[in-house]
C-alpha cells in the first residue's frame, strides 16, 4: 500500500491546480460577460485580453 | 461566419426566442436615432483615474458581435472620448472620456449617432449587484467544497471497499486534513446565518445545517483519533457542496431579479428646459426644478413638474395619470401634472409643485405604503424550514436520550444522534425551492417575461382574481380609425392636413391613409391650431380637420373620439376613432377564466369606453372612473374577502394598485413607475405571456411541493434507520446525493411548463408589434 503515498499527493496536487486555476479566473472577473466573450472570438483583428475598467481594479 | 451576418442567437424569430431580440433586423442600421436631451448626466459620472471620467450607460440595443465591434471602434474615435467597453450579458457600455475635452452628453450622442439609444443608470446604486462580491464568494466556496468532496469521496470509496487497520487510519487522516479546512471555509455562509438568527432567538434552516456539519466533522475526528470505523468526512463536504449549489442558484436568481428591478426602476436622468430671464434656455435635471420656474414643454414631451400653463395652447394626453384615453385641449391657465404628455404644440408652464410635492410623488408614496403588504409574505422555503427544524432537532434529541436510557455508552449515543442529524440534513430541502426558481426564471425569460422579484412567482401561483386596467393594458393605448368616408378625395385631403400634426388622431389618420395607398392632396398655408385642429387650403378652398364645433359639425356625445373634415362649404364628414383591444386580449381573458380566475376590469376612463372594452374582452365585472386610490381600495377589499389578486396595469395611476396586489404584471409600454412597482414586466406587445406566467408559476409551485413531499418521504424513511443505528457513512453518502439529484432533476421539468399556453398564443397569430420576420 506504499503506492498510496505517491498517488494520494499526486491526485491532491492535480486537483488543487484545477481549483487554483478556477479561483484565479474567478478573481480576474473572467465570468462577468460570458455572452460578450462568446461573441468576441469572432473578431479577426488584434486579440487583446480583457481590459478591466480602471476604477474597478479587482474586477 | 462573417461579422456582417447576425449570430444565431441574435437572429431571433425562431420559436422560443424572445421577440424583443429582433427589432426589425439584427442590429441598428447605423441610422441615427433620436436622442432625448438628458440633463443632469453629471450625477452618473465616476472617476476613472489619470484625469479621466467614466460613464456607464444602459444600451438595450446591443446584442451581437457586430454591435460590440461597432461601438468599441467608433466611440474612441469621437473627440474627447478615450475608450469604450461593451458588456453584452448586461447590455452595458462603460466609456471613459477626457472631461477637459468632452461632456458626458457627448457619449450618449455618439452612441445615438451609431443608432443605439442609451440611458444612464446609477452605477453606484447598482455597484454591489454588478460587482457581485457575494456571488463570487459563494462560487469560490462551492469550488473548494467540490474539490474536497471529490477527493474525500475517492478516499472513502477505498475505506468502504474494505481497507483496514493502518491503511484505513491513513485514509481517514488524509480525509480529515482535507475536510477540516474545507468545511471551515465552505461552511461559513451557513455558520454566519445560523449565528445571526440564534442571536435573535429564532431558528432557520441553517441551524440544523451548521449543527450537522460541526457534528459530522467533530464526531469523525474523535472516531479517527480512536481508530474507529465511522467517519463522516465525505458526508460533511458533500453536504457543503450540495447546499452551496442551492445557495448559488438562489443567489443567481435574486441577482437577476435585482438587476432587472434596478434597470426598470426609472433611474433615468429626466431633464427639463427652464426659460430664464431674457428667454435664455437651459437644461436642468428634474431634481433641480423649483416652484416658480418657467418650464418649456415641447410637443411630444412629458411635463416634468406640476404647474399652470402661462403661454401657448395644446392638447394633453393624461392617460398615464388618469387612465382617460381621450386627449383634451389645454389653454392658458390649465392645470398640468408631472407625467402628462404634451401632444401638439409647445407650452410654457410655471411650476407650482416640484419633486416630492407633485401629484406624481404622491402616487410614489402610495406605492411605498402599499408595498408593506408584500413584505409580510413568507416564502415557501421558509415555511418548510419552520416545520422541519423543530422535528429534526426533536428526533435527534429523542434518539440520543433513548439510547442513553437503553444503556448505550455516551460515545455511541452521540454517534447515532449525529447520524440522525447528518442524514436528515436538508440537502434536498435546501435545493428544492432554489432549483425550481432558477429553472422557472429562465423559462419566463425565454417567454419574454422579466421576473423582478423571486417571491412574485410564488404569489402568482396562488392568485384567483385577475384585475386588468383598460387604457394601454387591455387596449393598445393608441387610437385606430374605425369610421371614415369612402371618397378618395376626402381621404387625400384629410391626409394632407393630418400629416402636419402630432396629435394621435392625426397620426392614426395619416397612417390609415398611407395603408390605403391614397396620396396627400397638394395643400398650402397649413397651420395647426392647438386644441382645435389643422387648417389649410386645398384646391383654393379652405379646409379644416379637427374638433366637431371648430369644423361646424354638431358635437355629439362622443366628441372626443372623432375628428371632422370640412372642405369649403361642404358638410363636415366624420372620422371616428377607437382605442382597440390588443389582438389577444379577449383570448387572454378567456384563457385566464378557463384556468379558474375571475377577471375584472377597473379603469380611470369614462364609463362608455370601459363598458365597450369589457364587453369586447368578455369581462363581466367592470368599474369606470376609478382614481389611483379607488383602485388600491378595490384591491384591498378583494384581499379582505380572502382573495389573492393579480393586477395587470401600465399607467402611473395603476402603480399603487400594482404595488398593493399580491402579484402584478405590467406590459412593455408601461410607465417606468409602474414597471418598477410590478413584480413582473412583459416584453413585446402581447398579453398572452400573462397566461404563460401563470402556468409557469403554477407548475413551479407543483414542482416545489413535489420536492418538499419527496424530502419528507425521504426523511420518513431515513430517520428511523438512523435512529436505530443502521446508518453507515456509505448509506448516508448514497442517500444524500441521491435525494439531491432527484430534486434537481424534478426542477428541470420546469423547462416544459407553459408551452401549451405559449403555443395557443402563437396559434392565435397575434403578430409581435416589435416587428421582425416571424
Amino acid at each position: 500500500m506504499t503506492i498510496l503515498l505517491a498517488t494520494i499527493p499526486a491526485s491532491l496536487v492535480l486537483g488543487g491546480l484545477g481549483l487554483a486555476a478556477f479561483l484565479w479566473s474567478l478573481r480576474r472577473g473572467q465570468y462577468r460577460d460570458l455572452e460578450g466573450d462568446a461573441a468576441r472570438i469572432l473578431f479577426q483583428d488584434e486579440d487583446r485580453p480583457r481590459a478591466d475598467p480602471p476604477a474597478d481594479p479587482k474586477g | 461566419m462573417s461579422l456582417a451576418e447576425p449570430l444565431p442567437r441574435a437572429s431571433g424569430a425562431a420559436p422560443g426566442q424572445p421577440e424583443w431580440s429582433t427589432p426589425g433586423a439584427c442590429c441598428p442600421t447605423g441610422a441615427a436615432v433620436g436622442f432625448a436631451r438628458t440633463g443632469g448626466l453629471a450625477r452618473f459620472v465616476s472617476d476613472a483615474g489619470e484625469g479621466l471620467k467614466r460613464l456607464d450607460l444602459l444600451v438595450p440595443g446591443v446584442h451581437c458581435a457586430a454591435c460590440i465591434q461597432r461601438i468599441e471602434e467608433a466611440l474612441p474615435k469621437t473627440p474627447g472620448l478615450r475608450s469604450a467597453r461593451v458588456n453584452l450579458s448586461l447590455r452595458r457600455v462603460s466609456a471613459t472620456y477626457d472631461p477637459a475635452r468632452a461632456e458626458p452628453e457627448d457619449v450618449v450622442e455618439a452612441l445615438s449617432r451609431l443608432g443605439y439609444p442609451a440611458r444612464p443608470f446609477d452605477a453606484r446604486a447598482m455597484h454591489d449587484a454588478e460587482r457581485d462580491g457575494e456571488g463570487r464568494d459563494l462560487l469560490a466556496r462551492l469550488a473548494v467544497a467540490g474539490f474536497a468532496a471529490m477527493n474525500v469521496m475517492l478516499l472513502s470509496v477505498a475505506v468502504w471497499s474494505g481497507a483496514t487497520d493502518a491503511t484505513r487510519d491513513l485514509l481517514h487522516w488524509v480525509s480529515a486534513l482535507i475536510a477540516l479546512p474545507a468545511t471551515a471555509f465552505a461552511g461559513v455562509p451557513f455558520f454566519r446565518s445560523a449565528l445571526g438568527v440564534l442571536r435573535h432567538g429564532h431558528v432557520n434552516m441553517d441551524v440544523p445545517i451548521s449543527l450537522a456539519l460541526i457534528l459530522a466533522v467533530g464526531v469523525s475526528l474523535f472516531e479517527v483519533t480512536e481508530s474507529g470505523t465511522h467517519a463522516y468526512f465525505d458526508a460533511a463536504v458533500s453536504l457543503c457542496f450540495f447546499l452551496l449549489l442551492g445557495r448559488v442558484l438562489d443567489h443567481g436568481a435574486r441577482r437577476h431579479a435585482r438587476l432587472a428591478a434596478a434597470e426598470l426602476g426609472g433611474l433615468q436622468a429626466h431633464s427639463a428646459t427652464v426659460v430664464g430671464e431674457g428667454g435664455l434656455r437651459r437644461v436642468v435635471a428634474v431634481e433641480d426644478l423649483r416652484p416658480g420656474d418657467r418650464i418649456e414643454v415641447a410637443a411630444g414631451e412629458r411635463a416634468p413638474a406640476d404647474g399652470r400653463v402661462i403661454e401657448g395652447a395644446s392638447d394633453l394626453d393624461r392617460s398615464m395619470i388618469t387612465g382617460e384615453s381621450r386627449p383634451e385641449p389645454a389653454a392658458i391657465g390649465a392645470e398640468i401634472h408631472a407625467g402628462v404628455l404634451n401632444l401638439s404644440a409647445p407650452l410654457l408652464v410655471e411650476a407650482t409643485a416640484t419633486g416630492d410635492d407633485t401629484a406624481l410623488a404622491g402616487i410614489a408614496r402610495m406605492i411605498q405604503a402599499a408595498e408593506g403588504a408584500r413584505t409580510r409574505y413568507v416564502d415557501w422555503a421558509l415555511r418548510a424550514a419552520k416545520l422541519y427544524v423543530p422535528i429534526v432537532h426533536l428526533a435527534a434529541a429523542v434518539t440520543f436520550a433513548g439510547w442513553l436510557l437503553a444503556g448505550l455508552d455516551l460515545r455511541d449515543a452521540v454517534l447515532i444522534a449525529a447520524a440522525v442529524l447528518i442524514i436528515t440534513c436538508p440537502c434536498a430541502l435546501g435545493l428544492a425551492a432554489p432549483a425550481v426558481h432558477a429553472a422557472a426564471g429562465g423559462r419566463l425569460f425565454r417567454a419574454g417575461i422579466f421576473l423582478k422579484d423571486g417571491a412574485a412567482l410564488e404569489r402568482l401561483a396562488d392568485v384567483d382574481v385577475a384585475v386588468f386596467d383598460k387604457t394601454g393594458t387591455l387596449t393598445t393605448g393608441e387610437p385606430t380609425l374605425v369610421e371614415a368616408p369612402e371618397a378618395p378625395a376626402l381621404w387625400s385631403a384629410a391626409r394632407a392636413l393630418a400629416q402636419v400634426s402630432r396629435h394621435p388622431f392625426s397620426k392614426a389618420l395619416a397612417a390609415a391613409a398611407e395603408a390605403r395607398g391614397l396620396p396627400a392632396a397638394p395643400a398650402t398655408a397649413l397651420k395647426e391650431v392647438p386644441g382645435c385642429g389643422v387648417e389649410g387650403e386645398i384646391d383654393g378652398r379652405p379646409a379644416r380637420l379637427g374638433r366637431a364645433d371648430w369644423c361646424g359639425a354638431e358635437a355629439a356625445a362622443d366628441a372626443g373620439s372623432a375628428v371632422w373634415l370640412r372642405l369649403g362649404d361642404e358638410a363636415p364628414v366624420r372620422f371616428g376613432f377607437e382605442d382597440p383591444l390588443r389582438p389577444d386580449a379577449a383570448a387572454t381573458v378567456a384563457a385566464l377564466q378557463a384556468r379558474g380566475l375571475e377577471v375584472r376590469l377597473i379603469s380611470g376612463d369614462a364609463e362608455a369606453a370601459v363598458a365597450r372594452a369589457a364587453a369586447e374582452a368578455g369581462i363581466a365585472r367592470w368599474r369606470a372612473g376609478a382614481t389611483p386610490a379607488d383602485k388600491v381600495a378595490a384591491l384591498e377589499a378583494l384581499a379582505a374577502e380572502g382573495r389573492t389578486v393579480l393586477m395587470v396595469g401600465d399607467g402611473i395611476n395603476d402603480a399603487p394598485a400594482l404595488a398593493a396586489a399580491a402579484a402584478s404584471i405590467s406590459p412593455a409600454s408601461a410607465a417606468d413607475v409602474s414597471r418598477a412597482a410590478a413584480g413582473m414586466a412583459l416584453a413585446g406587445s402581447r398579453l398572452n405571456p400573462v397566461v404563460v406566467a401563470l402556468d409557469v408559476a403554477r407548475a413551479a409551485k407543483a414542482r416545489v411541493f413535489e420536492n418538499f413531499a419527496f424530502a419528507a418521504l425521504y426523511n420518513a424513511c431515513a430517520v428511523p434507520l438512523a435512529a436505530f443505528g443502521f446508518v453507515t457513512p456509505l448509506i448516508a453518502a448514497l442517500a444524500m446525493s441521491g435525494s439531491s439529484i432527484v430534486v434537481t432533476l424534478n426542477a428541470l421539468r420546469m423547462r416544459r411548463a407553459g408551452r401549451a399556453a405559449e403555443a395557443a398564443g402563437e396559434a392565435l397569430g397575434a403578430p409581435p408589434a416589435t416587428g421582425g420576420p416571424a
